[in-house]
């Protein structure tokens, strides 16, 4: 019997994850009020990464074995999108390699975009890609940059056999100013802590939690998995008392191995409970944000039939422990560097270009001949086999989940790159096709010829002088 | 059927400005040094000059577009003057177009220059530069030593050849052309360096160092030719000429195709063939008396030794350690020091390396002349990247060999 609710989710985590007891050693001396928080790891986006990408990738985890064609609409939360005028969505759309009849819609402006998104998806019956990522720069030396942590998650919602369905939602909206960031601003302004903590999340969560409950007519106690995405310690147990949801259903908030992932860490935490929930389970989602939005999910008998490429889990278990601070800052624009006279090269993009070829550039779609069965990338008029050259029979190939490996590579430390050296060289993709590529998240270790790879989708460049941004495909090592 | 273009054309006379950081001199200024020496050479004046073509490369860099540069510098008679890029093979090209205009007998005499200005840029290094808008979008910009450092980890796979192993063959290419190039007054540079400053040398692109790369510089050369028969009715009794002039383009096969393995050019190796059939030479490696390649990169030299079909597959490295290639060794390759200690002024290049071949030739090479009476020399000049590039190959010799 086909019901309408979640068929699949996933999730991604940059592959860097910055000690916090490093950041506080270079900011002890002026912020020594934050050593209770210089435990554990956060996890921060290369220069390369973004909401857009790091969305796409928990999309393509979530859409491991999934026919993509079944995507009716594509959804991105984020308070951190980007681009404030060309839809992000768009983006991600191109770059899944989505036939173009499709919807697309980007969500922001609150910490609860992640679940308003999710909720209008829920409550349609479009099949639904809902993503959400987050990519902070918070102040250094300020108790965010202790919190937070780069992520993201991505929900598929439709009709099917689900794993989970929407058992009852409710939403309450109140201008509760906890804390800020203008339009166009890189920092948020936050109010002191415990007027948040009381004011807000108990007095507005508690009696939205027990209206939920109610309305469902289901009890406290029954919930088995009570995820509350606030990165402020005690809360989500303070919440759950109330409700009289058992302390064993509270979710871990991730704050040790990842940090809060702001609009999407509620989409996080819900992949993350998906892991591991069983048949028959209520999960209450709980998200808060001028108001809060609650969804309580009924587990199905499905679970388990659907699984993501890697899952939070995965992704987490994908890392590398950074201790070096100043790179992060520099690469999220809190540390000016001398980058030298090679980084003034003008990264113009020629929009026309970028649609004639959008399907290659966003994509990574190269061409296959129809006659001699000859990959390449790009596509072309004329093929480059050398034994037949025959012209017009290209047909569209999609390269960005076949497997690829190294032919030949460099360390290139002359070239500018913002993550000095820059790793690159040709790649073979498994059954055809090549093409030079840049390579990405190596933890410095030296290359292989034949060592395998994937493909991610990155920022290839920064155009400062315009405020663009140009995306393409990076080789990562196989994961 | 064409017969190519082997004893067609002579080289009436060439001249070739001192490379290096030309600080004091714009480009106009280089030219011109190169002209007076060749015209002096060719003793023929301005006016005999029926068309010229202009190689360079970074266009933006001191000189601009078109061929007016060169006409303004040189101020020709209102003749016919084309500007050719063809990547750092410009040099090349523009004696290609030189010698084609004689030999099709359009012209009797023609000029070509190479020409480039490189140290205005602000940086070491050459320039960093767009391929293209859709190039921009997906390939990789990086820079030439990180693109030709690759022939190295190809190379090494594909022939099981150790890393240190390769890094001396590598370093030896170097020290060699430092010991060359300190003997010759016009090169960039001039000091010989040991291997163990090439070992030291600090990474440039993983595996090159320092001293695997080669000079960034300022410089012109100039060749006039001519017909054989027009070169005596002139005066000229020691006749050079051009035994064969070869260009091969990759058209993409490389990059997209996967029948390369990453180890050696497969245009030179298209170039050398066909230009040894056009000179009639059957065994490259008894009969060149020497040769001048684009030793871009140390490892691009000791790749190029098997594509010129000298050295055998796999073995090119072996041949450099045991000084096959060392001026006094059999077959001297970068006896004036090349691109690496002569320097690099891209589009000069091509023409730099005849210039030389020219003067062995015809025994004037002063402290190099080799003394075996040279009778074939090579150049071969190359543009772009491993995986996809413009491959030149001039041979010139003794008129009657």
């Amino acid at each position: 019997m086909s019901e309408f609710g979640i068929l699949s989710f996933g999730a991604y985590v940059p592959i860097t994850r910055l000690q916090r007891s490093t950041i506080h050693a270079t900011n002890s001396w002026f912020a020594g009020g934050l050593r209770g928080l210089a435990k554990g790891e956060k996890a921060v986006a290369n220069w390369d990464e973004d909401s857009v990408t790091m969305a796409l990738e928990a999309a393509r985890d979530a859409l491991d074995g999934i026919d993509r064609a079944t995507v009716q609409r594509v959804a991105i939360a984020s308070t951190t999108l980007p681009f404030a005028d060309r839809q992000n969505a768009g983006i991600v759309k191109e770059a899944l390699n989505l036939p173009d009849a499709v919807g697309a819609i980007d969500v922001a402006g609150s910490q609860r975009a992640a679940t308003s998104a999710l909720l209008v998806a829920l409550g349609g019956n479009e099949t639904t890609l809902v993503t959400a990522a987050e990519i902070a720069t918070p102040k250094p030396a300020s108790e965010r940059e202790m919190t937070s942590g780069d992520a993201a998650a991505a929900v598929l919602v439709g009709t099917g056999a689900p794993i989970a369905t929407l058992v009852a939602s409710h939403s309450v909206t109140m201008d509760f100013v906890d804390h800020f960031r203008e339009a166009g601003e890189a920092h948020d302004y936050d109010w002191e802590a415990r007027w948040v903590r009381d004011e807000g999340f108990a007095r507005i969560m508690n009696p939205a939690i027990a209206a939920l409950l109610k309305k469902a007519g289901v009890e406290g106690a029954a919930i088995d998995h009570f995820l509350v995405p606030v990165a402020v310690k005690g809360v989500p147990e303070m919440l759950a008392k109330k409700a009289g949801i058992g302390e064993g259903a509270v979710a871990d908030t991730l704050g040790a191995s990842l940090g809060h992932a702001g609009a999407a860490h509620a989409l996080v935490m819900l992949s993350a409970a998906l892991e591991k929930a069983k048949a028959g389970e209520f999960i209450l989602l709980a998200s808060f944000g001028q108001g809060c939005d609650l969804l309580l999910f009924e587990v199905t008998a499905a679970i388990g039939s659907v699984k993501p490429r890697l899952g939070l889990s995965g992704w987490l278990a994908r890392r590398i422990e950074s201790t070096n601070y100043a790179k992060y800052l520099f690469h999220r624009g809190l540390l000016q560097l001398d980058r030298g006279a090679r980084a003034e090269h003008d990264s113009k993009t020629a929009l026309t270009a970028l649609w004639r070829n959008r399907k290659a550039v966003l994509g990574l779609v190269g061409g296959r001949c129809t006659k001699t069965g000859t990959v390449q990338f790009p596509k072309s008029e004329v093929s480059v086999n050398a034994n037949d050259h025959a012209v017009g029979t290209q047909e569209d190939y999609p390269l960005a989940e076949v497997p690829a490996k190294v032919m030949t590579w460099t360390a290139d430390a002359l070239t500018y790159s913002p993550d000095p050296p820059s790793y690159y060289g040709n790649i073979d993709f498994v059954g055809g096709g090549r093409m030079m590529a840049e390579f990405t998240d190596f933890a410095g270790e030296a290359l292989d010829v034949g060592a395998d790879l994937r493909m991610m989708f990155r920022i290839k460049a920064y155009d400062e002088n315009r405020g663009f941004r140009r995306y393409f495909w990076k080789a990562a090592p196989a994961f | 059927m064409a017969k190519g273009i082997r004893d067609k054309v002579a080289i009436l006379g060439m001249g070739c400005a001192k490379f290096g950081e030309r600080w004091d001199k714009d480009e106009d200024q280089l030219m011109l040094e190169a002209y007076e020496e060749a015209m002096a050479d060719a003793g023929i004046e301005a006016s005999q000059i029926d068309a010229a073509w202009l190689g360079a490369a970074f266009d933006a860099q001191n000189i601009g577009p078109s061929g007016i540069p060169l006409a303004v510098a040189l101020r020709l008679p209102d003749i016919g003057v084309t500007k050719v890029e063809n990547y750092c093979a410009s040099g090349t090209e523009s004696f290609r177009g030189a010698v084609y205009a004689v030999a099709s007998g359009a012209c009797d005499i023609a000029l070509a220059m190479g020409a480039e200005k490189l140290k205005d840029t602000g940086y070491g290094g050459l320039p960093v530069r767009t391929r293209g808008t859709t190039h921009d979008m997906v390939g990789i910009t990086g820079s030439a030593p990180g693109n030709f450092a690759q022939l190295a980890s190809a190379y090494r796979g594909v022939h099981g050849v150790g890393k240190d192993d390769l890094k001396r063959a590598m370093a030896h290419v170097s020290v060699k052309s430092h010991a060359n190039g300190a003997k010759n007054p016009k090169a960039h540079l001039q000091k010989a360096v040991t291997m163990d400053q090439v070992l030291g040398a600090p990474m440039i692109a993983e595996p090159l160092g320092l001293f695997d790369c080669c000079g960034v510089s300022d410089g012109a050369a100039c060749a006039i030719v001519t017909t054989p028969e027009i070169a005596r009715a002139l005066g000229k009794t020691d006749i050079v000429t051009v035994k064969a002039l070869q260009l091969a383009t990759s058209n993409g096969w490389e990059m997209q195709a996967q029948g390369w393995n990453g180890s050696y050019f497969h245009t030179t190796r298209v170039a050398a063939t066909k230009a040894y059939d056009e000179a009639g030479i059957t065994d490259p490696r008894s009969q060149l008396s020497l040769i001048e390649v684009h030793d871009c990169f140390s490892v691009t030299e000791l790749v190029t030794m098997e594509d010129l079909h000298i050295s055998k597959e796999g073995q090119g490295w072996r041949d450099v350690l045991d000084g096959f290639y060392d001026a006094d060794g059999a077959i001297p390759c970068q006896i004036d020091g090349g691109l690496k200690c002569f320097g690099h002024p891209i589009g000069a290049s091509g023409l730099r390396m005849i210039y030389e071949n020219y003067l062995q030739i015809l025994g004037r090479a002063g402290e190099r002349q080799r003394q075996d009476n040279p009778v074939f020399a090579l150049s071969h000049n190359l543009g772009g990247m491993p995986n996809q590039n413009v491959s030149s190959i001039a041979i010139i010799g003794k008129a009657d060999a």
